[in-house]
């Protein structure tokens, strides 16, 4: 098992590699850094742009290009950007707002999307079922930059009928904010239910679905008689053995989820104001550069693959059946 | 939606390993009850749900009104009112004026045509991708699958929103149609990996093993056994990608990866209009409805269809009693 | 049903003496019926029974007949779709309108169940000895703590025959093969010492061998708990075996009752007739002619009025249709004995019984042998030669650069030919290597080991060209007729495909369809129907016409008949036997049956694991089985004929099949060989160490000369010996 767990983690690495050359690569073709300085008015002299094309490297080939930034990351250095600022300096505190909405949002998403599901499929075609199945529908069918504006909408109208400033959908903390421990957490979660919110809905929606029909598929199935047969109510092998097994697909859901999770992070992070790496990301791409850009994409392979691989270790963990290969 | 039974479970085998993100429905391929063809019963099925039905008038409804409109509305979508800027919802305005004075109206049908043309082409480019990958990668086996799951894998990877955006300085200035191309070329993976997943299925049934015993080449094998017996579940997933096309799309021009102006797209319209979203709301609401109207549309027809289709469906369903040992196959 | 009430105490257990026992279970007018596109289907009409204290009642019927959907009433197990009527009383209780809760108290306690298929009916999720320990905890109140309950599992494990329990408890249902799940199942069943036991075709999903232990096990669980069995099956034979009473059903109702050996001896209703019939018997073989009841059961959804098997019966008449008939104690039988049948009564006046008066009724024939293959059999061609067939697959392990760790050895020195006109049965159980066999033997491409032989050609070195020459003559019917037909092509598209990629014209191939779908016995009219349009028979006698489409010589069928229920596989055997007689083929016909077998096959071989361990004529083979495990297989085929079942004697194999992949040294059979139990300790340790090579047989009469060997007859085992089991 362990072995098994390995072997997917050297693949992992590799396509991680891949990936982010892939990038990289792309990146390096299409961004024209220096376009913005030539066309400056009036044009710099030619020295400049000279300057700032042996600077960031744009004259040598793609691939040793890769390697010198690749040989850099290696040790903790992720070059600099156009504007010659330390990506590395910038990378933890970007890396530390996408970790705590993505986590956060996967946490609830997973959550009530298990328990939407469930719930769904033992009240099958009953109203409530109807009404988890429509909702999930039209979140599923919204895009999540109108899910933020809908919801930033919302909450003003809750501010305004409040009377007060509830929830805060602009950044993730007051900016220059002075206070105890207790009025910083407050603070926080003011800033972040809105965020939250509109990732984890998406991710409701999405686990709820699948959970309801892996629970329609064991409401079905022979083990789930046998244990009625041997003296369990329903409601008991409904639970005891049939959630338990109907968890198992949701494994391998995860990995997927994830990938949905972190495209709809980027709206989100750019919605309300958090500098997060899908910020960056949008950042990096207007700005035309290269080394940002291959940063996120090495930030969310990672995360790609770190979720793939958890998926795997989950699988393996609920069903006993990979547990012993 | 009826009311019949709950008993039906697929009785497939719980994926192992690489994930697989929607249910296969191994036995999407088994036609059943005598005396009614196919094609009959699967119109019955989905006519009888009503959801499905309605999403498909809608669907047609808002289509057609937004090629025609050019027709019968009082403005184009590249006309200016220099006598009204920014104004509400009007009789000349249907929708509304913007702060440079086009009309909201023709801008959103014209911004809604964009994104389900480009909703639908996508979805074509992506299932000739899909089926041609996904049914020679599970067909042929070998180093053929995994060369070909390996790419599979790769874009996996890398969400294509993430792509797409990276190349998309490329796109700035030319048409729209290198855009569906791209989003084509970054749709197909999962598709392909699921009829992947079903051409490893149907390669080992007994009507393939038969072709293949009468000396029938693998081409034709192909074309003529597993690639029909998989339609049910290329029509299905051609919804889906419908719908996440269009998701995808909007969200691209939304951040200005996308369709480029002049064009218009509801993602372009979105974010002009969000901008001042909490005071002159008909600049985005009208658009967002439609956004969200239209893709749920596409959503139920796929729900619609995939119930109609996968005779294992829990609706409808004929309660067969006893006997025929299903033979589960565990996949390793 | 009033009429079951006023005799209640010749309903009661006639093979026990004294007082008639209180009915255990009382089914009176049970309804069910489920909500479908077309409408209701009403799958039980009106089901009365009763099971008395200690009594196996077995319940028989084919697909679709309501047995299983009774017996799931009684569990209160039915979906909630299901409307059900009538009343089903245990010991009095009256059990319809009890709340979940409250049957729940009763299941598993009072009434336990034991189901169709081991390999789901597990949680896979849990330990075996958890869920057995559950169903101890869940009644047990209390005095049952975790500890207590799983030494009871691991008791039970080892009641129901899992060696090693106290070891296997703890492994989970995908490291138990389909037998020793089941047992387990069993065990569970019976964790609460239940008075009533179900057990819906508990042995249907596995193998014959397997199938007697499960039997022999229930019998073994009946003793301890002293429980009454209702037995639902489609094989009668297993019905013949075990039970005391027998209720035949036919369209959800109950068509004849009676005790076990009535209903086999003089049965009264065509239809139980016809069922006897249809069955190919062990212990008669050739010359037995089996009665294929035409057409299919009718639909449940709206059933005309008149006799539901009206239409399928030869005594039908005009007054069938006025009424269903009522299900009335047949004349001339004893009293217990009911048919639902208006001729009941010109049955019991005929002066054939069983068999015989079957085939009249149903006017059955024998077919002959073509004087053709009169020729002796060395002067034959040979159609199809295998000559010590190898074919390992590679067990993998490692990622990227798969490294090979093991091979399952699916065939290892597999040696038969088949000459022309006659056919080759091959048997053994899932696992043996058979399937594999005739795959490679299609594949038509190099094995990994051996040679194979078709109409003179060595399969190594043929060009693509080569191949498809030889594809027109060697063709394959496979098990599964809806798996093997493509569903979106019409009859006429699937029965032109092999014509057609063999670049026939379009004149020749519109000419050839109709005339084989006449030669299989469809109606070329059905030209332009779709494969799910069809029933199972009609689907196989397509699957047929397109493997006879090239006028192959020979015809590999892969079981054939082993989807289909009895009734209908008795016309496929028919077919199949007439057009070999009619186009004088060659069949290598692969079975795990080997009552088809002996009806249908000149010759047959025996496979276990990988090797053939006996083959000869099917008449010296049957008649004087010499390898222990053709005698194992053999003696663990049901005969139905309840009188010939208590007679036999059964030779229970130990454990499972083992790993092809590591297969025992020395003899493979050796592991459960009943006669290497009874060898001395340097007799076994030959078994151990040598392999035991195929050598003619020694002739059967005892008085034959010293060294005189069967000329068509081996057998692979140091210590062959002829016992007769059938």
């Amino acid at each position: 098992m362990a072995r098994f767990l390995a072997r997917r983690l050297v693949n992992y690495l590799a396509l991680c590699l891949v990936a982010t050359f892939l990038a990289f690569a792309l990146a390096a073709l299409t961004f024209d850094p220096v376009g913005k300085l030539q066309a400056r008015n009036p044009p710099p002299p030619q020295a400049t742009i000279d300057a700032k094309r042996a600077e960031l490297r744009l004259d040598e080939p793609i691939p040793q290009r890769f390697v010198l930034w690749l040989g850099d990351a290696v040790q903790g250095d992720f070059g600099r950007t156009v504007v010659n600022q330390s990506i590395s300096e910038e990378l933890p505190r970007r890396i530390g707002v996408s970790l705590r909405l993505f986590l956060l949002g996967t946490v609830v998403g997973i959550g009530l999307g298990v328990i939407v599901g469930v719930a769904s499929a033992i009240r099958q075609y009953r109203f409530s079922d109807y009404a988890a199945t429509f909702f999930s529908f039209v979140i599923l069918s919204t895009p999540v930059f109108l899910l933020g504006l809908l919801l930033k909408y919302v909450a003003l109208e809750l501010n305004t009928a409040a009377g007060a400033q509830l929830l805060v959908f602009t950044g993730e903390t007051t900016p220059g904010f002075q206070g105890g421990f207790f009025e910083a957490l407050v603070d926080r979660v003011q800033h972040l239910v809105l965020p939250t919110l509109t990732i984890a809905l998406g991710q409701i929606a999405y686990y709820s679905r699948y959970q309801r029909s892996a629970m329609l598929d064991v409401l079905g199935s022979d083990f789930l008689r046998t244990a009625q047969a041997k003296g369990l109510t329903r409601r008991k092998a409904l639970f005891k053995h049939g959630l338990r097994t109907a968890l198992v697909p949701m494994a391998t859901l995860f990995a997927f989820g994830f990938g949905l999770l972190i495209t709809g992070g980027t709206f989100t992070e750019r919605i309300f104001g958090w500098y997060g790496m899908g910020d960056w990301l949008v950042y990096g791409i207007e700005q035309d550069d290269t080394n940002i850009t291959a940063t996120v994409t090495l930030f969310v392979a990672v995360l790609v693959l770190v979720s793939g691989w958890l998926s795997d270790v989950f699988y393996a963990l609920l069903d006993p059946r990979v547990r012993l290969r | 939606m009826t009311t019949t039974d709950v008993t039906g479970g697929t009785g497939k085998s719980v994926p192992t390993g690489g994930a697989n993100p929607v249910d296969v429905p191994l036995d999407a391929i088994e036609a059943e009850t005598e005396g009614v063809t196919r094609g009959t019963l699967v119109l019955r099925r989905f006519l009888r749900n009503k959801l499905a039905l309605t999403g498909l008038v809608v669907l047609a409804l808002l289509y057609a009104v937004s090629l025609t409109s050019p027709l019968f509305a009082p403005w184009a979508y590249d006309e200016y009112d220099y006598l009204s800027f920014l104004q509400p919802p009007s009789a000349s305005h249907w929708f509304g004026t913007t702060q440079i004075g086009e009309d909201v109206f023709a801008q959103t049908m014209r911004g809604l045509q964009r994104s389900l043309t480009i909703g639908l082409l996508t979805a074509a480019i992506s299932i000739v991708i899909a089926s041609v990958v996904g049914a020679c990668a599970g067909y042929f086996g070998g180093w053929v699958d995994r060369g070909l799951m390996w790419i599979v894998d790769l874009l996996l990877v890398l969400p294509s929103f993430l792509i797409i955006a990276v190349i998309s300085p490329a796109l700035r200035g030319s048409s729209w149609i290198l855009f569906v191309l791209l989003l084509g070329l970054f749709a197909w993976m999962i598709t392909a990996r699921i009829l992947r997943g079903m051409t490893l299925t149907l390669r080992e049934r007994e009507f393939v093993k038969a072709a293949r015993f009468m000396g029938a080449p693998s081409g034709l094998i192909i074309r003529r056994h597993i690639l029909p017996n998989m339609a049910s579940l290329m029509i299905i997933d051609v919804t889906i990608t419908v719908g996440s096309t269009i998701l995808l799309e909007t969200g691209l021009s939304y951040f200005g990866f996308g369709v480029q102006p002049p064009d218009v797209s509801l993602g372009t319209l979105i974010r002009d209009g969000s901008t001042a979203a909490l005071t002159t709301p008909w600049l985005f609401l009208f658009a967002g409805g439609l956004l969200v109207v239209s893709v749920l549309a596409v959503n139920f027809i796929g729900d619609g269809l995939r119930d109609a289709l996968d005779p294992n469906a829990r609706r409808g369903r004929n309660v067969r009693e006893d006997e025929d040992p299903e033979v589960e196959v565990e996949r390793a | 049903m009033t009429a079951y009430e006023a005799e209640s105490d010749v309903l009661a257990d006639p093979g026990r003496a004294g007082e008639p026992a209180a009915p255990l279970l009382e089914v009176a007018d049970l309804e069910v019926s489920f909500p479908s596109e077309d409408g209701r289907v009403r799958a039980v009409r009106g089901l009365s029974y009763r099971v008395s204290p200690g009594e196996v009642l077995g319940i028989v019927g084919e697909s679709g007949s309501g047995k299983s959907v009774s017996s799931l009433a009684v569990m209160g197990l039915l979906p909630p779709s299901a409307r059900i009527g009538g009343s089903i009383r245990l010991r009095g209780q009256e059990l319809l309108g009890l709340s979940d809760t409250e049957l729940s108290r009763i299941r598993g306690r009072r009434v336990a169940m034991v189901f169709q298929d081991p390999l789901s009916a597990l949680t896979p999720v849990y330990t075996v000895g958890d869920q057995i320990a559950e169903a101890l905890l869940v009644h047990g109140g209390r005095s049952t703590t975790a500890s207590t309950a799983r030494n009871r599992a691991v008791e039970l494990l080892d009641l129901v025959g899992i060696p090693n329990a106290a070891e296997r408890v703890k492994a989970f249902p995908h490291e138990f093969s389909g037998g020793m799940r089941q047992r387990a199942v069993i065990a569970m069943a019976i964790a609460n010492d239940p008075d009533l036991i179900i057990a819906d075709e508990p042995t249907t999903a596995l193998d014959v061998t397997v199938q007697a232990q499960v039997l022999e096990v229930l019998k073994t669980a009946q003793e301890v708990t002293g429980a009454g069995i209702v037995l639902i099956t489609h094989d009668l034979g297993v019905v013949a075996g075990t039970a005391d009473r027998v209720i035949v059903m036919y369209a959800g109702k109950a068509v004849e009752t009676g005790t076990v050996d009535e209903i086999f001896a003089t049965p009264r209703m065509p239809y139980t007739l016809g069922l006897l019939g249809s069955i190919p018997r062990l212990d008669v073989g050739r010359g037995q002619p089996l009665v294929p009841i035409e057409g299919q059961p009718p639909s449940l959804v709206a059933l005309p009025p008149g006799c539901p098997f009206g239409p399928r019966c030869p005594l039908h008449e005009p007054a069938c249709d006025a009424a269903e008939p009522e299900l009335l104690p047949a004349p001339g039988a004893a009293p217990d004995h009911r048919a639902a049948c208006i001729r009941t009564g010109e049955l019991a006046a005929a002066d054939a019984e069983g068999g015989e008066l079957a085939a009249e009724l149903f006017d059955a024939h024998v077919v002959e042998a073509e004087p053709v293959d009169s020729a002796t059999r060395i002067d034959r061609e040979v159609v199809l030669g295998v000559d010590r067939l190898v074919k390992h697959y590679p067990v993998r392990a490692g990622g990227i650069f798969r490294r090979q760790v093991g091979a399952v050895q699916a065939v290892d020195g597999v040696t038969f030919d088949v000459r022309a006109g006659e056919t080759l049965g091959l048997v053994g159980e899932s696992g043996c290597g058979k399937s594999t066999t005739i795959m490679e033997i299609m594949g038509l491409e190099p094995p990994t080991g051996g040679s194979i032989q078709v109409l003179g050609s060595q399969v190594e070195g043929l060009s693509r060209a080569d191949r498809k020459r030889i594809r027109r003559d060697l063709q394959i019917v496979f098990q599964d007729p809806m798996a093997s037909l493509d569903p979106r092509l019409p009859v006429r598209d699937l029965i032109a495909e092999p014509m057609e990629v063999q670049g026939f014209d379009k004149a020749h191939i519109t000419r050839r369809v109709p005339e084989l779908m006449k030669l299989v016995g469809l109606r070329s009219e059905q030209i332009n129907r779709y494969p799910g349009e069809f029933s199972g028979g009609q689907r196989q006698r397509i699957c047929i016409a397109r493997a006879l489409a090239l006028e192959p010589k020979v015809l590999v069928l892969d079981e054939p008949v082993s989807a289909l229920d009895v009734s209908i596989q008795a016309g496929v055997l028919n077919l199949l036997d007439e057009l070999k007689a009619r186009l004088g083929l060659a069949y290598l016909f692969v079975a795990h049956d080997l009552s088809v077998v002996r009806h249908i096959a000149d010759r047959v071989a025996v496979m276990y694991l990988g090797k053939i361990v006996e083959i000869g004529g099917v008449e010296e083979v049957f008649a004087a089985p010499q390898h222990p495990y053709t005698q194992a297989l053999l003696s663990a085929i049901p005969v139905p004929d309840p009188e010939v079942e208590r007679r036999r004697e059964r030779i229970l194999l130990t454990g499972d099949l083992p790993s092809p992949a590591n297969p025992p040294s020395g003899c493979r059979f050796r592991t459960r060989c009943q006669l290497f139990a009874t060898l001395g300790a340097d007799q076994q340790q030959r078994c151990i160490d040598v392999e035991p090579p195929r050598e003619s047989a020694l002739p059967a009469e005892p008085d034959a000369p010293v060294g005189a060997h069967l000329p068509d007859h081996d057998v692979a085992c140091h210590w062959a010996r002829i016992r007769t089991v059938v």
